[in-house]
């Protein structure tokens, strides 16, 4: 499904900020992976998920998406393949647009857009059942504008968003970090539940370890720019905070240290 | 009295500097680009139109023609921007620069006439009523164009581009050609009005277009305050920048009325609207207080409505 070949990516290279953000990285994912990924601050969690997005190119390496070679591709052609939630709720949605424009500009995701009625009613009353399934009253607001809603309730947008069209691979960012945390389990709840429904390929970052242990079936864990552990199916499912955290000492030599992370 | 007969004049020159106002928007609202191609594109319609009109050709494919160089000169403008990198304000001037000479080239000398008693015009200032009907049909066809361009799938995603970049490439949206179709669209509808204007006063002039940006910005922020108080939406916000041209070019009409020194008159528009841009600054800024106040309401309202559903 996906397949991460010996990616390397440095930051501002020949400079005193040079950084190897991403230091031979491998991943490979099956159709219907549930990956939660976690790491310490600057682990390269989301350079990943950027690199697999296509926000920059990568130094060397190969990525590919369901046996094609996106590497080269630029980032707005590789979204075909892609749904993407990012950590601040500001950036999934368009602020000044309505949610069901929002919606309109997401289902065409991959396709050419055309000089045709970028809504039609049909269209715009199918919405209404999508965003009734959310739980979070806003059915009745399609013509809303966006900018309008609280974080939680963008969030719970781009979510929809990033799968309304049935992308290969979803990729989450930390994307209930900027939520209080009865908001954060709501959108949670609903990432599973649309994940499940279409049994997508996943791969969420998250600070939370128990998140990390809880959701998915497999758990991998970044340090330094490449995976140090790896685990999944009944081996993850018994996993402890404690033993992740023996794990990472183990692997890494090091104190886990993240000033973000939830342990317990 | 003087006053009352030059409202006519004042409301056709009016109509068509909306029309410029009209093509800004898009650029400086839709796209999030100030961008000061305007300046030239405006001298490049009216240098166009008069050089194939007094060349005999049909005074509608000058109009097309006009369009077609400012679209032209957008294009370059993008391209500046999304091919090479360089910020929208510098690709603009650039820009600029490169239609002063062209402009020149285009026209041959600093002005031609285009007498309406010598040629079919559209409009004159001759007859400032039928001006003013035409004006107004101009604005009427471009603001419905827009409106139904806008719906579309493809103005959708032009929107989402100006709104927030991130989200467009996320969602697939090539913003880099947005841009570029954007600011070409923005340019061809200001050449327009450039032809309409050389047409108006009879003649086309190197140095027409000079600072236009600050009076389309006077006209879009006044418009502007005003009509997305009423009813934020699209259409009434075109309107509403079509009414701000029309009031601010009887406010400038008063003042020569007045006696004021014109020479003074850019300096007081850039003045205007320095302060219309800073308000919004100046208000966050001293009445931060109250701002707070009003977000954590409306946050508690929006927690309270999330409880209730
Ligand atoms: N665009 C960039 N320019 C320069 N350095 C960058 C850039 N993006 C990331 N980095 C650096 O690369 C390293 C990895 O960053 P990354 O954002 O991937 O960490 P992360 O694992 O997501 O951490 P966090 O948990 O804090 O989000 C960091 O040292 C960061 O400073
Ligand atoms: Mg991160």
């Amino acid at each position: 499904m996906l397949k991460i070949t010996n990616l390397h990516k440095t930051f501002n290279p020949g400079t005193v900020n040079a950084k190897h953000a991403l230091n031979g990285l491998n991943l490979e994912l099956r159709e219907g992976d549930f990956v939660t990924v976690i790491g310490g601050n600057g682990a390269g969690k989301s350079t990943m998920l950027n690199a697999i997005a296509g926000v920059f190119s990568p130094d060397y390496g190969k990525i590919e998406i369901d046996g094609v070679d996106v590497t080269n591709i630029p980032e707005y052609k590789r979204a075909a393949y892609l749904g993407r939630v990012f950590q601040d709720p500001m950036k999934g949605t368009a602020a000044d647009m309505e949610i069901a424009e929002n919606l309109s500009i997401a289902a065409r995701r991959g396709t050419k857009r055309r000089l045709v009625w970028g809504l039609p009613r049909k269209e715009r009353e199918s919405y209404k059942a999508l965003l009734a399934e959310l739980d979070l009253g806003l059915e009745n607001r399609l013509s809303s504008k966006v900018g309008l809603l609280s974080g939680g309730q963008r969030q719970a947008v781009t979510l929809l968003m990033a799968t309304i069209k049935e992308p290969k691979l979803l990729l989450l960012d930390e994307h209930t970090a900027a939520l209080d945390p009865k908001t954060a389990a709501k959108v949670l709840q609903i990432t599973e539940k649309i994940v499940k429904e279409h049994n997508l390929t996943t791969v969420m970052i998250t600070h939370n370890m128990r998140d990390a242990i809880r959701y998915g079936n497999r758990l991998i864990m970044m340090h330094e720019g490449r995976i140090i552990v790896d685990v999944s199916g009944e081996e993850k499912e018994k996993l402890t905070v404690e033993q992740l955290l023996g794990l990472f000492s183990k692997a890494s030599g090091d104190e886990f240290s993240s000033d973000r992370a939830i342990l317990g | 009295m003087g006053f009352i007969n030059a409202i006519p004049g004042a409301m056709a020159q009016g109509l068509i500097w909306r029309l410029f106002a009209i093509g800004l928007y898009i650029s400086y609202k839709i796209l999030d680009i100030a961008d000061l191609t305007v300046d030239g594109s405006i001298c490049t319609g009216a240098c166009v139109l008069a050089v194939l009109l007094s060349s005999g050709v049909n005074v509608y494919l000058c109009l097309i023609a006009a369009f077609i160089a400012g679209a032209l000169a957008g294009v370059v403008t993008g391209l500046f921007h999304t091919a090479m990198g360089i910020p929208a304000i510098l690709a603009g001037i650039l820009t600029q620069l490169i239609l002063w000479s062209l402009n020149l080239k285009i026209l041959g000398k600093a002005n031609l006439a285009i007498s309406a008693r010598k040629y079919s015009v559209l409009l004159s200032s001759m007859d400032n009523w039928k001006a003013i009907v035409v004006s107004a049909i101009f604005c009427i066809l471009v603001i419905v164009g827009l409106y139904l361009f806008f719906y579309t799938e493809v103005g959708f995603s032009i929107k989402a581009t100006g709104d927030n970049e991130h989200m467009s490439r996320a969602q697939g949206v090539n913003v880099d050609l947005n841009k570029v179709i954007g600011l070409a669209i923005s340019n061809g509808i200001v050449a327009l009005a450039g032809a309409l204007l050389a047409q108006y006063q009879g003649f086309a002039d190197i140095n027409m277009g000079r600072g236009a940006i600050v009076i389309g910005l006077a006209a879009i922020i006044i418009g502007l305050s005003v009509s997305m108080k009423i009813m934020p939406n699209f259409v009434v916000s075109l309107i509403g920048v079509v009414c701000g041209g029309i009031a601010y070019y009887l406010v400038y009409t008063f003042v020569i009325f007045l006696g004021l020194d014109t020479d003074l008159l850019k300096m007081l528009s850039a003045l205007v609207v320095a302060i219309f841009l800073a308000v919004p600054y100046l208000k966050t800024r001293y009445f931060k207080k109250q701002r707070i106040y009003e977000d954590a309401l409306t946050e508690a309202e929006e927690k309270e409505e999330t409880n209730n559903a």
